[in-house]
């Protein structure tokens, strides 16, 4: 692999991890609350987390830029309080990465914790666990196949992130050009094919080892779950 | 390991749906069983003892120590209520092994409040075998004695049990309730057991609460309960009949025959596995006892006693061919004859009568070993 293919191999992992590493509690929290509470606003909590799935990716990345940017109402407050830049960072595509992925990784979390029998969740409190060591100890650990379908779904989604991150922290080698941006790149100069065509099997080869990790994950946990 | 002076204290009111329930009683120790048929709202008084539905309004305390309280707005939350609770459906943990399930709740528990050791739980439910395993693969009766220990080892002031024979075959129900006996003979600590099965109610209860029409329509001793004839349509026709204090009193090794002794005489049953002196409860369900006005002569019957009629159900016509009449031997025992017979025998209370049992009709179901108290 060329300099600039391992760079954005790394770059894209280095994002995906990130965007999934830092959004999966706070899906975790949303789908619980989505999977156990009735407050007025719910379905609004519900349409508002789905909107990047059903909005254009530019859409986001745009909304991304103004509330995000250095002069944006939260990207302001975060680099004077913080320090913390996201506009035309790695740390910003990880953001537009992890909000396209959010709706994914809550909906695949929020049946898991549906299916989880709230009869065990009773039996737990009754031997003596407070709610939130029942969350730890039993609803946690049942929607753990869940939970892990969420993530690779988010890990993959994030990957493959284009329209808002383009939009968002823009095409900067070394900085937000990932897999799918640098293949981008090399469809629009002349000559760029045969690269072009490295950057496909790599993101193939990346995919099928997160798919494959994944089922075996899955399978480990299946059989500690007592299938 | 003694709490038997610990008391509960139940008057409460539940609404659910379009149905509300008044549960009024007490259990000082012992086992008390809630008995009524299915949807009378037995599990729901369970659930409210553990905490985990709210009354509508009234009163829980064990011992004083009040767990609920709608006019003071008192709700404690079901951890920190110790009580233990056996689910009908076990429950469980599927993720974890049964050593971890048995010490989910005793972990909680600060190491000086512990009651029981693992071991000695382990070994009275004579599950020491299954601690590596999985719930999966454990059978209906396993698992039930692993959630018995389970809510045991986090040391409860109180333990609810509901149905936890129910979704057990006949060979298993009989193979966990010498459990539940030693359970509610050697632990100590009151028991409240939700049961629609007069037998099992006989076999292992203290005390009983019928509960019908969304009331509770008595609370006493199982044997004060069982010889009211007012509260046979709701004890149930086919299993009910009189239950009395015995004791085993002799063994007839060659005819296979064990004697117990009662207040007023002896009765013959088949050959018990118990030795001389061991307290038990004897059911004797009433259509298995005759009566007849002379002394029976020339009878197979092992069983007969004179007695005096004390009371007659009242049946209205056209509803049974039988009727139920309580009469005193030196304990109260029920007969189930036909109305006919009634007639011609002319029975009034009070009228001297020879009563016939059975002794192929008494089997270990009508036996629970009693309480000395």
């Amino acid at each position: 692999m060329s300099d600039l293919e391992i760079e954005a191999l790394k770059l894209s992992l280095q994002v995906a991890l990130a965007a999934v590493g830092f959004s999966l509690p706070i899906a975790i929290l949303v789908a619980w609350v989505l999977a156990r509470k009735t407050f007025p606003g719910k379905s609004f909590l519900d349409g508002f987390v789905h909107l990047p799935l059903i909005l254009p990716p530019v859409v986001v990345g745009y909304v991304l830029l103004v509330g995000l940017g250095r002069n944006g109402i939260v990207g302001s407050f975060l680099f004077d309080t913080f320090g913390l830049t996201f506009a035309f960072t790695w740390k910003g595509a990880a953001v537009a990465a992890a909000v396209m992925a959010f709706p994914l990784m809550v909906r695949a979390i929020r049946l898991s914790l549906e299916s989880v029998d709230q009869g065990l969740e009773q039996a737990a409190r009754t031997l003596g666990a407070n709610p939130l060591r029942v969350f730890a100890t039993v609803t946690l650990p049942l929607a753990s196949p869940g939970i892990l379908t969420g993530a690779i779904l988010g890990f993959a989604r994030s990957l493959g992130e284009f329209g808002a991150t383009i939009t968002f922290v823009s095409n900067i080698p070394g900085e937000t050009r990932t897999l799918p941006i640098a293949l981008y790149t090399l469809t629009q100069i002349p000559g760029g094919e045969a690269g072009a065509f490295r950057l496909v099997v790599i993101s193939v080869i990346v995919a099928f080892a997160a798919l494959l990790v994944s089922e075996m994950m899955a399978r480990r946990l299946k059989s500690r779950l007592g299938g | 390991m003694n709490d038997l002076n610990s008391t509960v204290d139940v008057d409460i009111e539940i609404e659910r749906g379009d149905f509300t329930l008044n549960a009024k009683f007490e259990s000082d120790g012992g086992l008390t069983a809630l008995f009524g048929r299915s949807g009378t709202g037995k599990t729901s008084i369970v659930e409210c003892l553990a905490g985990l539905l709210r009354p509508k309004s009234g009163r829980i305390s064990i011992s004083g120590d009040v767990l609920f309280d709608a006019a003071q707005g008192i709700n404690i939350a079901p951890e920190k209520r110790r009580v233990g609770y056996v689910f009908q459906d076990a429950r469980l943990f599927p993720h974890l092994n049964v050593r971890n399930n048995l010490e989910y709740g005793m972990k909680l528990v600060p190491v000086d409040d512990r009651r029981h050791s693992l071991s000695d739980v382990t070994e009275m439910l004579g599950i020491e075998g299954l601690l590596d395993r999985h719930p999966s693969n454990l059978s209906g009766g396993e698992t039930q004695r692993v959630a018995i220990g389970r809510a045991l080892l986090a040391s409860p002031r109180l333990l609810l049990m509901d149905e936890p024979l129910a979704a057990l075959d006949m060979d298993r129900k009989a193979g966990i309730m010498p459990f539940i006996e030693r359970l509610r003979d050697h632990v100590g600590i009151p028991i409240v057991y939700v049961s629609h099965a007069v037998e099992e109610v006989i076999r292992l209860a203290d005390t009983m609460v019928v509960l019908a029409n969304g009331k509770t329509l008595a609370n006493g001793d199982v044997e004060d309960i069982m010889s009211r004839l007012d509260l046979r349509p709701h004890t149930g026709r086919f299993e009910a009949g009189a239950v009395i204090h015995v004791w085993v009193s002799g063994h007839d090794e060659d005819n296979m025959l064990s004697e117990l002794g009662f207040g007023a005489g002896l009765i013959w049953v088949p050959k018990l596995e118990f030795p001389r002196g061991t307290p038990m409860r004897l059911r004797i369900r009433a259509r298995d006892v005759s009566l007849g006005t002379s002394k029976p002569q020339g009878s197979a019957t092992l069983n007969n006693f004179k007695g005096n009629v004390v009371e007659i159900e009242h049946v209205a016509p056209g509803v049974s061919p039988h009727v139920d009449v309580l009469v005193n031997i030196g304990a109260p025992i029920i007969a189930r004859i036909t109305r006919r017979a009634l007639a011609e025998l002319d029975l009034k209370p009070g009228k001297e009568v020879y009563v016939s049992v059975k002794t192929s009709a008494i089997d270990r179901q009508s036996l629970g070993l009693g309480r000395r108290r």
